[in-house]
């Protein structure tokens, strides 16, 4: 059940450290060896997208990370609180980013509220209970 | 600090058959993605038109990078250039698939072929 959570400052830079994390937690987590390569992209699209939301509203917010193994799944959730001017349109819309995230995550939600967005995504994990 | 040193991306380019080639090792992501923007910005600016980006070195490939080379292919079509990738990794091929570009970019198994497609294509 270990949870690991990381929080970083939005800059373009500590986005792969975020990859790499994700990724080492994932091996640990028993994601499949076949899938980790989708893991590691796949939230480094939500973090490169979240560190440009902070760099547009809220640059000195950190961005967080969260790593979760629970019941068979791998859960990585990655949450701006770039509180977006009302008007502004979805946070969350085109661009290949988007794209690669859908395409690739197993299980993706997208949650907007007013604070910012949340981006979901698991994979399944096979850690033998103990 | 010593981890900072790692090479994230480098970027070597050199002109074969009177194409340039531009060789990537490394990766490509919203943080080192600028650099290879500013290469093909220089390239184009100083009238190099027909352009192969060798892909065969790069460990990572995100949306960002994507990006860059599509606009890459704009800039140099704008010449009536052209932009083509030399790519034979699953990985990375596996997201040009996923966002539609393969049908955007000629990419090739090697160098030599790409520049055989774009000299017979003249």
């Amino acid at each position: 059940m270990a949870t690991v959570e990381l929080s970083f400052t939005p800059l373009p830079a500590h986005v792969r450290t975020a990859r790499l994390v994700a990724a080492a937690v994932a091996r640990r987590s028993g994601v499949d060896e076949s899938l980790l390569e989708e893991v590691r992209l796949v939230v480094g699209e939500a973090c490169s997208r979240a560190v440009e939301e902070h760099q547009l509203h809220c640059p000195t917010e950190p961005v967080r990370l969260a790593l979760t193994e629970e019941a068979g799944r791998f859960e990585v959730e990655v949450t701006d609180t770039s509180a977006r001017p009302a008007g502004t349109g979805p946070a969350v819309s085109g661009g290949f980013g988007i794209a690669v995230i859908a395409g690739l995550a197993d299980d993706v939600q997208i949650s907007e509220t007013a604070a910012g967005t949340s981006i979901r995504m698991s994979w399944p994990s096979a850690v033998t209970a103990s | 600090m010593a981890l900072e040193d790692f090479v994230d991306l480098k970027l070597d380019h050199h002109t074969k058959d009177g194409i340039e080639i531009v060789d990537v090792e490394g990766e490509i992501d919203v943080y080192t993605a600028p650099r290879l923007r500013e290469l093909l910005i220089d390239l184009v600016n100083n009238g190099f038109y027909q352009l192969v980006v060798n892909m065969e070195k790069v460990e990572f490939l995100d949306s960002t990078g994507l990006g860059v080379l599509v606009g890459g292919l704009k800039r140099v079509r704008a010449h009536d250039g052209s932009l083509d990738l030399v790519c034979t990794q699953e990985r990375i091929l596996k997201i040009f698939r996923i966002t539609g570009l393969t049908k955007v970019f000629g990419i090739h198994d090697t160098v030599d072929e790409a520049i055989a497609a774009r000299k017979s294509e003249k």
